[in-house]
């Protein structure tokens, strides 16, 4: 029997695939080889918007390297806060059901809207946190010192993000086979050697995947910068996504941006290619 | 007898009908209008109300709720109510305006009728807007604006844009502390200088400096220097320029603020520019804890709370501080921003040591019918009934409404005298303030070429580097007038010049 009839049935999946996802990848390639912006139209100007990229551009490289900073920061952080609060009510504790849910808060909430509540709370001169800090005698700038900026942006981070951290490692532990730590507890294994040799191997799988997801999100960080900081004092807290934010729609100098995007695509795809392969090598050595 | 009541009866009646807080039939149905009823006009309320739009769709974008926003979207719903029209209002954040209504543009779709955006955006926006009809260039409301906020809102003698809001930047003191003897007395023994509105920025400076950071007003709070916006993208660009006028518009030099017409060499990094930004820099020393992060709104609540001695930027901080819910209303005074003892003189290379002060016309609200709306008429009556004399009177009065005197008749000192309810002398120096600025023949406007934001996003962007310590004011400019160089190179030096040129011949006063 001929089944070919059966290719239909693809069609409609085909076709959002298509639409959602290889069509804006190639007209972002197109639009990167344009210098489409307030004055010109989708013309065609070949590579030059890469070559200023790599040549003229010193502002997008740094911003690449603050985002990697405060990407690998806060994503580290996560997972290390994360790891410790599903270790906690993993196991059996009063008010399990309530920190389970607690925890999770965070996340629930718009991050834009936390943002500026955040933003109230740092703020230098009206803001509760330097007002309770006053009984010690320090007003730190929170947001507009360069270095407490960043600072102020990964607590920021941390807080609304951990709890997806949390979420994926304790569906992992739930998920986690009894029988090792019965033997380990047979064996006599104190909690701390349970940890190092059953739980945290056992976990390395989830743990790849969670810091993984984490870290692809970490990188598109924006909302919060946007809020927080604008990217200042100067440009010290400017990432990628808010540089190729400022220059696509805040200059509209859209074909440059499309370039940017592009460019910054690829590294994220190679990057995060490199790191998955380091951290399998790391942490699934047997 | 007789005649005595008949000229009785009569008074009495005047009174009535020209009491200034009368009730008519309109504001009984719109309070917005009750200080002064409907005015009449080509555009009033009584005008209006004789529209017939049932069934029709007016789509407005417009900025985020209050400043702008606020008044489009309340005289939308009067709109609406008069002419039986529908209005769809779209709200959107102040950075997001130019690109809302652009991408359609480009694209060659109209989704609004209406686009709120800012007066710079003019030249690129222009060919995507339809231009005022003479019917409405010749209506009483518009016959009222001044020479500068038409030329604001025209390109090359063709207006593009509908004047609702009129700007520039000027200086907002507290009169309590800077008029209190008591004050100058303490500041001459302890400076060995008088205490007085400042005329230069330098003695801005030294008066900020002195009253930062402790309880100058007696309301157990601490106050500070200067209220500025200083935050990255956010309108830092015109604090830069009103500081820059002084050291950098020389009127012995015309052809060119921005760049020298004549080469399209950005004039940005010279050392007039240079000293501003130092100044600048200084200015993070006496600003409140965390007002290198302020922006407008910031500047606005600090000012126009009481947090600090001195401000400068678009009214709406001073207007606020005269509201009735302010602590400091009538304790606050205006004057033009401050100047300096020498300015640049980019044709010798030198700085002429002659007192200078330049008025900086600095954009402002604008908004335009777009060329492709079917609805053109009733997007242009709905534009002219917002400014309509008894809105406009209305606007003004509130601070975040971020509706700002454009008419001749806002320099009428009465007007807040009598509706607002200011002190006499206030009103008399804060109409004289603006009123001198329309006069002077040393003004700056906006820049207003193609691809404005980003020459205007490089200034920002160097000059919060400066402001956080990154660089030096000189290299931060140094590196401006590199960007300005190659955005020049890129949009092409003789479109820019061609653009420029229009702004060269009003501040030169040739247009």
């Amino acid at each position: 029997m001929n089944f070919k009839h059966k290719y239909v049935f693809l069609f409609p999946g085909l076709f959002v695939l298509i639409g959602i996802l290889i069509f804006p990848i190639i007209f972002v390639v197109r639009l990167s080889l344009s210098g489409w912006n307030s004055y010109n139209g989708l013309n065609f100007i070949g590579l030059e918007n890469y070559i200023r990229l790599f040549t003229d551009d010193p502002r997008f490289w740094e911003s690449f390297i603050r985002l990697s900073f405060l990407s690998v920061t806060t994503v580290t952080l996560q997972y290390v806060i994360g790891f410790a609060l599903a270790h906690m009510v993993w196991k059996e504790i009063k008010f399990q059901r309530f920190f389970r849910v607690l925890f999770l808060i965070p996340m629930m909430t718009t991050p834009v809207i936390m943002t500026v509540i955040w933003r109230t709370f740092f703020h230098e001169s009206l803001g509760p946190v330097n007002d309770l800090l006053q009984i010690f005698d320090v007003a730190p700038k929170w947001l507009t010192d360069p270095t407490l900026a960043k600072i102020t942006v990964i607590i920021v981070e941390v807080w609304q993000w951990t709890p997806f951290m949390f979420l994926l490692l304790l569906a992992g532990l739930l998920s986690l086979p009894k029988e090792p730590f019965l033997a380990a507890a047979i064996d006599g294994a104190s909690p701390i050697r349970k940890f190092i040799y059953v739980t945290f191997p056992l976990m390395a799988p989830i743990s790849i995947g969670a810091i993984i997801i984490r870290l692809i999100e970490a990188s598109k960080i924006m909302d919060t910068v946007y809020v927080l900081t604008s990217g200042g004092p100067g440009t010290s807290t400017e990432t990628s996504s808010f540089y190729i934010f400022i220059k696509g729609l805040r200059e509209f100098q859209m074909g440059y941006a499309a370039s940017m995007s592009f460019t910054y695509l690829i590294i994220m795809i190679i990057s995060l290619t490199v790191i998955a392969k380091v951290l399998t090598k790391l942490l699934l050595k047997d | 007898m007789k005649i005595i009541k008949t000229c009785l009866s009569a008074m009495i009646s005047g009174v009535l009908i020209f009491s200034p807080a009368f009730a008519d039939k309109w504001s009984d149905q719109f309070p917005h209008i009750k200080a002064t009823g409907d005015i009449s006009g080509d555009c009033s309320y009584e005008e209006i109300s004789k529209k017939n739009y049932k069934g029709k769709t007016l789509k407005i974008n417009t900025h985020a709720v209050p400043v702008i926003g606020q008044p489009t979207a309340l005289h939308a719903e009067q709109f609406a109510k008069l002419t039986g029209a529908t209005v769809d209002v779209t709200h959107t954040p102040a950075g997001d305006l130019y690109a809302k209504a652009m991408v359609p543009f480009k694209a060659g779709q109209s989704p609004y009728d209406i686009v709120f955006g800012f007066s710079n955006f003019i030249n690129d926006w222009r060919q995507y807007l339809a231009p005022v009809p003479k019917k409405y260039m010749n209506t009483k409301e518009m016959k009222d604006v001044t020479k500068s906020h038409v030329g604001v809102s025209s390109w090359d003698g063709t207006m593009y844009q509908y004047p609702v809001d009129g700007d520039r930047h000027y200086l907002k003191y507290r009169k309590d502390v800077i008029d209190n003897p008591e004050m100058q007395k303490k500041y001459k023994a302890d400076t060995g200088k008088e205490l007085k509105v400042p005329t230069t920025w330098k003695e801005y400076g030294e008066m900020a400096k002195y009253f930062n950071g402790w309880d100058w007003d007696g309301d157990g709070e601490k106050e500070y220097g200067s209220a500025e916006v200083m935050k990255k993208d956010d309108l830092m660009f015109a604090a830069f320029f009103s500081r820059s006028v002084a050291y950098a518009k020389n009127p012995r030099t015309p052809g060119g603020f921005f760049f020298d017409l004549e080469t399209m060499k950005p004039n940005i990094n010279n050392p007039g520019f240079v000293e501003a930004l130092t100044d600048w820099v200084e200015a993070t020393k006496y600003v409140p804890p965390g007002g290198i992060n302020f922006g407008l709104g910031d500047e606005i609540g600090s000012f126009g709370g009481g947090q600090t001695l001195f401000s400068f930027s678009w009214d709406d901080a001073f207007i606020a501080a005269m509201q009735d819910d302010s602590p400091i209303k009538n304790k606050v005074g205006t004057a033009p921003l401050p100047g300096a003892d020498k300015v640049w003189n980019r044709v010798s290379g030198k700085w002429d040591n002659k007192y200078n002060q330049a008025p900086y016309i600095v954009w402002g609200w604008a908004v335009g019918v777009a060329k492709k709306s079917k609805v053109q008429e009733m997007a242009f009556d709905y534009l002219c009934f917002f400014s309509n004399g008894a809105n406009h009177q209305a606007d003004l009065a509130i601070g975040n409404f971020g509706v700002n005197p454009f008419k001749n008749s806002d320099f009428d000192p009465n007007l807040y005298i009598d509706t607002m309810g200011w002190d006499a002398d206030i009103a008399k120096s804060y109409t004289k303030t603006l009123k001198d600025m329309e006069k002077s023949k040393n003004r700056v406007f906006p820049l207003r070429v193609r691809g404005v934001f980003e020459f205007t996003s490089a200034v920002a962007t160097g000059t919060s580097k400066a402001l956080a310590g990154q660089l030096s004011p000189q290299e931060a400019l140094d590196e401006v007038a590199k960007e300005w160089e190659a955005i020049v190179k890129r949009v092409g030096k003789s479109a820019v010049q061609e653009d420029y040129a229009v702004g060269v011949k009003m501040e030169d006063n040739k247009l």
